[in-house]
Order: C-alpha cells, then sequence, then structure tokens
C-alpha cells in the first residue's frame, strides 16, 4: 500500500487563483527526488506574483507532516496567506511549526585573525602533549620505584595478561613479515653484489641491515600498529564508560594499574619480538641467498659471527626497550586524553599509531648518530 | 475498526547462550492498535526489551510473526525507516559525534533532497516541540544531562513523524521532577500528533499516569492485558507483586488522591 506522492495543482477561479494540495506531504515521500523537484517548482510558481491573491487548499491532503508544514510556512513567508482552508488537525500543526519557527543565527566568518589564533592553539595543544607525556613519564619512573620497593603488590596478572596479548600473539605476524622482508631484501642485494663478484658479502649486508636496522624496526612498527592502536582504544573505552572515574573513585591509581603493566610487558616483550624477526628475516635471507647466489647454510652460519660483531645485537635489544616504552607510554597518553564520543576515540587512536611510529622512526635515526662507532 | 499497527503472533524468541537455547517468550500473541498507549511491564529478565526489539525488527522471531504497519518487522529497517517507527533507547544512544541539531536532523540529512535551511529548521520546530531552549542546538550529547539526552533521543525519534513510537524505560535515570515532565510531555505528543505509542517501564507513575492499556509479560506469555484495573485485578503472583505490594499501593493511592485535591 503506497500512498500517492505530493502533488500541488494550481487552478484559475473566479476570484483569483487557487493552489490545491493532494497527496501525501511527508518527509519520505517530498524528498523522493521527482516529487521534490515538480514540488518545490510548483511551490515557487504559486508563491510569485500576488501570492495573497491565491487561495490555499489544504483540506484535499491525505497526509501532512511537520516537515511539509515547514515547507508551506516558509514559502508563505512565515506567515499565514490570506486565503486558506484546512481541516483543525492541519491548522494545529501549522500553529506549531508558526509558534517554533525562529530565524537561523547567521554562521560565524571565518577571519584571518581567527585563524591567527588557530594556529597559536595548535601550538598549545602540542605543548599540552609534550607536557602530558612528560608528566606520563615522571610517573611512571615513580611507580616503578614503588614497584620496586614493594615487589608483591605489583599488578602482575595485567603484566603476564599483557605480555600475552603484545607478545604471544604477535608472532606469526611478526614472523611472516619478517621472513618476507628477508627474502626480498636478500634477492634485491644478491644481483647488485654478482655483479662485482662480491657474493659473500651477502652476509654482512644481511647480518648488518637485519641484525641491527630492520629487525627491531619492523617489531616496533608493527607493535606500534597492532598494541600501540589496542591499548588506546582500551584506555579509551574505559574513558567513554567512565571505568577510569570509577577506578579514581576507588582510590586505584590508573598509572600503577594501566600505565605500569602495559609499559612493562611491552618493554619485556619487544626486545624478545625484535630478536623473533630478525631471526624470521635471517632465515628468509638465508633461504634467498641460498637459491639466488649458492651462499650455504653452512657458510651462512660460519661466517656471520665475524661479519656481525655482538655489539650490533645488543643495540638493536636496547633499542627495541626504548621503541617499546615509547609506543607504550604514547599509547597510554592518548587513551588517557580521550574525549567521552566515538569521534574523539577514532582520532586518538589514529593520533597515537601516527605519533609512535613516527618517533620510533625519530629515535631509530638518533641511535643510528649515537652510536655510529658501535659495532660497525 | 482499524488495522492494528504491530500484531504479533505465536512469537518465539530464542537465544543460544553457553550451548543451550533459553526460550524467552513462548506462543506470545499481542495486538496493538491505533492511538493506543501501551505498557509492557514485567519482571527483569522476562523479555519486555527483547519483545520491543522484535517490534523494530532487531531481534528475529524464532518462531511466529511480527507484522509492523502492514509488513513484517524485519524489513522495517530498510532505507526511511525513520518515516514508520521511532525508537526512544534507554540511554538515548544519541550520536556522540553530532551535535545536538545534527543528531535530530540526521534521518532528515540522510534523505539527500531536502535544502539544509528547511532541515534546519524543521529540527528547530522539534527540539522546542520536547521542551528544550534554541540555545542548545549547538551542544554536544556529552555536555547534556540526563533529562535532555531523553528529550533530544526525544526529538531525533520523532523527526520524521513516525506513525509509531516506542519507548524503552522513557523516565529511568530521571529524577521525580524530571520524569513528572516528561511524562506530560509524552502525553501531550501522543495526543497532539495522535501517535500509537509502545513503552516498557518498570515506573509506576509512569506506567498508571500514561498507558491506555497495560500488557504484563510472564512466564514466556502476556499474562494479562486491558487497563490498569483490569489487570489489577488478575491473581497472578507477579501482578500482585508489582501493582499490590507496597510501592504499587503507593502509587495507586496517590493517582486516586490527585482529582480530589485538584
Amino acid at each position: 500500500m503506497i500512498a500517492p506522492g505530493p502533488t500541488l495543482t494550481l487552478q484559475a477561479t473566479a476570484d483569483g487563483r487557487s493552489a490545491v494540495l493532494g497527496g501525501c506531504w511527508s518527509a519520505a515521500r517530498l524528498a523522493e527526488p521527482a516529487n521534490w523537484a515538480r514540488v518545490t517548482q510548483a511551490l515557487s510558481d504559486c508563491a510569485t506574483g500576488q501570492a495573497d491573491s491565491c487561495h490555499w487548499d489544504l483540506t484535499g491532503l491525505s497526509r501532512l507532516d511537520h516537515t511539509g508544514a515547514q515547507l508551506l510556512w516558509n514559502t508563505w513567508g512565515r506567515r499565514f496567506p490570506a486565503q486558506l482552508s484546512l481541516e483543525p488537525g492541519q491548522q494545529a500543526m501549522l500553529e506549531r511549526v508558526a509558534r517554533f519557527t525562529k530565524p537561523a543565527p547567521r554562521p560565524a566568518r571565518v577571519s584571518l585573525t581567527a585563524l591567527f589564533l588557530k594556529l597559536g592553539e595548535g601550538i598549545w595543544v602540542t605543548l599540552d602533549h609534550l607536557k602530558g607525556l612528560l608528566r606520563l613519564l615522571g610517573q611512571l619512573l615513580l611507580d616503578l620505584v614503588k614497584l620496586l620497593r614493594a615487589p608483591r603488590s605489583g599488578p602482575w596478572r595485567d603484566v603476564s595478561g599483557n605480555l600475552y596479548h603484545i607478545g604471544a600473539t604477535a608472532l606469526p605476524i611478526t614472523a611472516l613479515v619478517g621472513f618476507m622482508i628477508g627474502i626480498v631484501l636478500a634477492y634485491l642485494m644478491s644481483r647488485q653484489l654478482r655483479q662485482f663478484g662480491a657474493d659473500t658479502f651477502i652476509v654482512n649486508i644481511l647480518g648488518i641491515a637485519l641484525i641491527r636496522e630492520l629487525g627491531p624496526m619492523l617489531a616496533a612498527i608493527l607493535i606500534a600498529g597492532r598494541s600501540g592502536s589496542a591499548i588506546t582504544a582500551q584506555i579509551g573505552v574505559m574513558r567513554v564508560t567512565e571505568e577510569l572515574d570509577a577506578m579514581r573513585v576507588m582510590g586505584i591509581a590508573k598509572g600503577f594499574r594501566l600505565v605500569l603493566p602495559r609499559a612493562i610487558a611491552i618493554a619485556i616483550a619487544m626486545p624478545l619480538i625484535a630478536v623473533w624477526t630478525t631471526a624470521a628475516s635471517m632465515t628468509g635471507g638465508m633461504l634467498a641467498a641460498d637459491l639466488v647466489l649458492g651462499v650455504t647454510p653452512a657458510f651462512f652460519f660460519a661466517t656471520l659471527p665475524d661479519a656481525v660483531s655482538i655489539g650490533n645485537l645488543w643495540l638493536g635489544l636496547g633499542k627495541s626497550v626504548v621503541f617499546g616504552l615509547l609506543i607504550a607510554l604514547i599509547a597510554c597518553h592518548y587513551g588517557l586524553r580521550v574525549k567521552p564520543n566515538t569521534e574523539s576515540l577514532g582520532q586518538g587512536t589514529t593520533a597515537s599509531v601516527v605519533t609512535s611510529i613516527t618517533m620510533v622512526l625519530l629515535v631509530d635515526a638518533l641511535f643510528a648518530v649515537v652510536f655510529k662507532n658501535v659495532g660497525i | 475498526m482499524t488495522e492494528p499497527v504491530v500484531q504479533i503472533d505465536k512469537l518465539w524468541s530464542v537465544f543460544r547462550a553457553a550451548g543451550r537455547d533459553a526460550v524467552v517468550h513462548q506462543d506470545l500473541d499481542l495486538t496493538i492498535r491505533q492511538g493506543e498507549m501501551l505498557s509492557i511491564v514485567g519482571g527483569s529478565g522476562s523479555g519486555k526489551t527483547v519483545l520491543l526489539r522484535q517490534i523494530l525488527g532487531l531481534a528475529h522471531p524464532a518462531r511466529g510473526s511480527v507484522t509492523v504497519l502492514g509488513e513484517p518487522a524485519h524489513e522495517l529497517g530498510r532505507e526511511g525507516a525513520a518515516s514508520r517507527v521511532g525508537m526512544l533507547f534507554q540511554h538515548g544512544a544519541l550520536f556522540s559525534a553530532f551535535s545536538v541539531q545534527d543528531n535530530i536532523a540526521f534521518a532528515l540529512r540522510e534523505l539527500r533532497t531536502l535544502p539544509a535551511d528547511l532541515i534546519y529548521d524543521v529540527a528547530m520546530v522539534k527540539l522546542q516541540m520536547v521542551g528544550l531552549d534554541v540555545s542548545a542546538a549547538c551542544k554536544m550529547p556529552a555536555d547534556l544531562s540526563g533529562g535532555m539526552i531523553k528529550r533530544v533521543a526525544l526529538a531525533r525519534a520523532l523527526i520524521m513523524d513516525p506513525p509509531l513510537l516506542l519507548l524503552d524505560e522513557p523516565t529511568a535515570g530521571l529524577d521525580p521532577g524530571s520524569a513528572d515532565e516528561f511524562c506530560a510531555l509524552l502525553k501531550s505528543l501522543h495526543q497532539e500528533l495522535g501517535l500509537t505509542v509502545v513503552m516498557v517501564t518498570h515506573d509506576l507513575d509512569t506506567l498508571l499516569e500514561l498507558s491506555t492499556r497495560i500488557a504484563v509479560v510472564a512466564d514466556k506469555h502476556i499474562i494479562a492485558e486491558g487497563t490498569a484495573a483490569h489487570v489489577m485485578a488478575q491473581p497472578h503472583p507477579f501482578i500482585k507483586e508489582f501493582f499490590l505490594g507496597e510501592r504499587g499501593l503507593r502509587a495507586s493511592a496517590l493517582l486516586q488522591t490527585v482529582p480530589k485535591s485538584a
């Protein structure tokens, strides 16, 4: 059963013109593009010329809703036309619309001053973020001291749970990505090395690149995307559902119960995952080297200790711990700043991942400069 | 006699929980006619909200059928559903990323034909119809009080003037003053707009003040339906407990003293 669409017919009568409305003047029917075009055209025809000389007849309508009434009211210039016939229900609806229609406020104009002030606001927000991060770091250090003084009261269950979620469940994906990168790197390098007959140097290149740089870095980027976003979203939802407030009311410190276990778990898991990723990528590289260059795994293992000094491994591990702490702190920071609405939650999670990956890359560059004499 | 707005026929609602089926409704029949203000009452976990979700098409009948406005309920959710059914969720369910004005206007905007100024006017009329001031239009849901959230949610539910309005605990979480105001608002809207209203409520005051008919859900059935006096006369333990317990007596005593003092 479909009600007939809205119609408006203009008739010439003895004492002027008459606009006869018919059909269903409801929002859903009016919004059908064909109906809308027809009705607005007819309305503008009626409204032009001597609007008051037109007699409006609403009695033939099968249905009028507030959107339809509003449309008529706006067409009439927000006052009742001189000649109007309608039913009591329609009268009441139109009167309600008349009572509640107010002129729309003028939209605020964007001026140069406002743009300038917005820039300043941006700077303040950035400073505020830095302050928040610094405070979080300080709190983390204080909490660590507290933990060392009373290790038994630590949130160890949370630590082990997070360790599983951040570390153990990340093993398959990090292994896969590492393996692929190892193959690609070995394959591309081997073609270059073969030109110079320096086939055996594949061990040096893969060893240094993967152990010192790519292993820890890949692991950090994957964990930032995987666990950083999860931490931000988790803490953010706790903010939205007022769980953070509930914790505070119970006198449970969120730094000690939320930030500390995640930071500890990620600081433990990160170097382990870095080693795991490195191992997977070395396996991939070794396989590719064997296939393309004929460098056997036995030779690979024999030369690796000479090609890559142990310092590189320690450097990679050390970097990983720092990366992990950075990711945890940034993720918690953005999670705690989420405002209680869905949009802020999405923005916070995005900002958390983008910031932590950027910071990981920046800090990695810093490590490269500072430790340029180590291991090479 | 007019066609019923909602027709529930031999409805079974079944949930699978922990490997076994939990039957919430069993051969439940209910007919809701146009212009009624029907309250659904029942104990916690008796399946009142599930019944509401069945009417909305959010839950699927395991057996039986739910017909709303002449169509199966599960077809209700397609495009343009806002012009057929309005729902006031218990906690408002406002879109937290939108301002009040955008929340109310959302369904109209989604039609993508109507001009922005018309939509603005319609939204402002609805905002004031539910008793809010125009100054609230630009606020975000997070900045609103509980009563205001309910009002904005009601305005959003009514934006396309649906003939059927469903309310889940309309006065839960409101202080008595706000609850009374909200009841008065619902009553006046019901009269002015000729709505059919179905509500789930625990609040006896709301129940006795608003409803033209009461349906009691217990033991997986509607065990009684009719006017308040008729329902209260039924000898079921839940009804005795609910209406004739201490709270019930207090509420109905209040209801009887109101006309005398007025």
